[in-house]
């Protein structure tokens, strides 16, 4: 899990900007909410998350309780790895 | 205890002669006091708010001080050079067909736009057609993120999700169409002393709907503060020909043809509009939805749809910005 963890906040604060100049990002925090990642950031973390972690991101998983905090993203990641 | 306040269905009715009044009145303003022009150059596309931009010009200059360009290529559905010259015809101008094809193909349009669709379908070949969709936004709280649908000769369609770099790169060379008519456009203006009017209504104005330095470069836009709606209303004011008001609005950009409503907004724009002005007057969910015929949840999600665009399209909107304030050139 905390690999997971370190991966997807690395790729976070690397490719989106406005996480960049915001600082900590707590585990629950949105995303969207905090303006980190917009619609196009949602391909861009959905393209990472499958290549990374050699999973498929379905059509209905594209929700935000998948995907809108860093905490969603890694349980959603290890239950599709199957590391919860 | 709360009390609901109804959103009345009829809150965006117009009055149709103080508006066009009012329209005209900055038009002459704008164009022949701030920008010394002499008259207007007007995109016709064959749609509803091109041809209501054409009518109130040329009740702002007079017909013969308004030059309609009418850009057609490729992908542009049948009828749309047929609607555009009886916008022509019926507002008394004149006007210029520049089809724009070949342009677009040395510019790479078609091909980039191709390629990008092959690396998701690579099944995609000659004879097939495609356009780009987004899922409707009432039905559930999934992020809306761009497919692109394959029509196939045999009549056969596959839909896939598009990944960043395919999605961006048909988006990018998309817009060389609506760059290429803000082109020609500028063309027209420049050897007639003229000014551009552009087009976009306040749905596209406000959710950014356009294209920057296309569609959405221009010295003045007449329609933006009005809601579709009304755009509708003004039309038949106007006298816009029946057939034009009567044409589902279509994005008329890729080669299988297309809502707004599925490639941008979540609603039918009836609909959409409520929502926007609901949103912007402090209407609740609650308020909203009997009105449009949602529930509670779904303006929901369509307020949060208008947020969010709002957030993400803003920068569209920036003019170029500078390092220094520049004196009098910009007091």
């Amino acid at each position: 899990m905390q690999e997971i963890e370190a991966a997807v906040r690395q790729f976070i604060v690397k490719n989106f900007v406005m996480a960049r100049s915001r600082g900590a990002i707590a585990g629950g925090d949105s995303l969207m909410e905090a303006g980190i990642v917009d619609s196009t950031g949602v391909l861009e973390l959905t393209g990472f998350l499958e290549e990374e972690f050699e999973i498929t991101v379905e059509d209905a998983e594209l929700i935000p309780e998948n995907l809108d905090s860093i905490d969603n993203i890694v349980g959603y990641v290890a239950r599709k790895t199957g590391m919860s | 205890m709360t009390t609901l306040r109804a959103l009345d269905p009829n809150v965006l009715r117009l009055d149709a002669p103080v508006a066009t009044e009012a329209i005209t009145q900055k038009l002459r303003e704008v164009v022949h006091q701030r920008m010394k022009r002499k008259g207007a150059v007007v995109g016709i596309s064959g749609g509803i708010d091109s041809a209501v931009v054409t009518f109130l010009c040329a009740r702002a200059f007079g017909p013969e001080y308004v030059h309609g360009v009418l850009m057609p290529e490729r992908h542009s559905s049948a009828d749309t050079l047929r609607l555009s010259r009886s916008v022509a015809d019926g507002a008394g101008v004149r006007a210029d067909v520049e089809e724009i094809t070949g342009l677009l193909e040395a510019a790479g349009c078609y091909a980039r736009q191709e390629e990008a669709v092959q690396r998701v379908v690579p099944e995609y070949g000659p004879g097939c057609r495609f356009k780009v969709v987004l899922p409707s936004v009432i039905d559930d709280d999934r992020y809306r993120v761009s497919s692109v649908v394959v029509a196939f000769p045999d009549g056969k369609e596959v839909t896939r999700r598009m990944p960043l770099d395919a999605y961006l790169q048909v988006v990018a060379a998309t817009n060389f169409k609506q760059r290429c008519r803000t082109m020609l456009e500028y063309y027209h203006a420049d050897r007639l002393n003229y000014a551009v009017a552009g087009t976009p209504n306040r749905l596209e104005y406000d959710q950014g709907f356009f294209v920057k330095g296309g569609d959405g470069l221009a010295d003045v836009k007449p329609i933006a503060h009005l809601y579709k709606t009304q755009v509708y209303e003004l039309a038949a004011y106007l006298g816009v020909p029946e057939q034009v008001r009567q044409r589902p609005p279509t994005t008329d950009t890729y080669s299988m043809p297309q809502g707004q409503d599925e490639f941008y907004f979540s609603l039918p724009y009836g609909k959409m509009d409520l929502c926007l002005f609901a949103r912007d007057h402090g209407y609740s969910e609650a308020e909203t939805a009997p009105t449009v015929g949602l529930t509670a949840t779904q303006v929901g999600r369509v307020f949060r749809d208008i947020d969010g665009k709002r957030r993400t399209t803003r920068p569209l909107h920036l003019a170029a910005q500078l390092v220094e304030h520049v004196e009098l050139v910009d007091p």
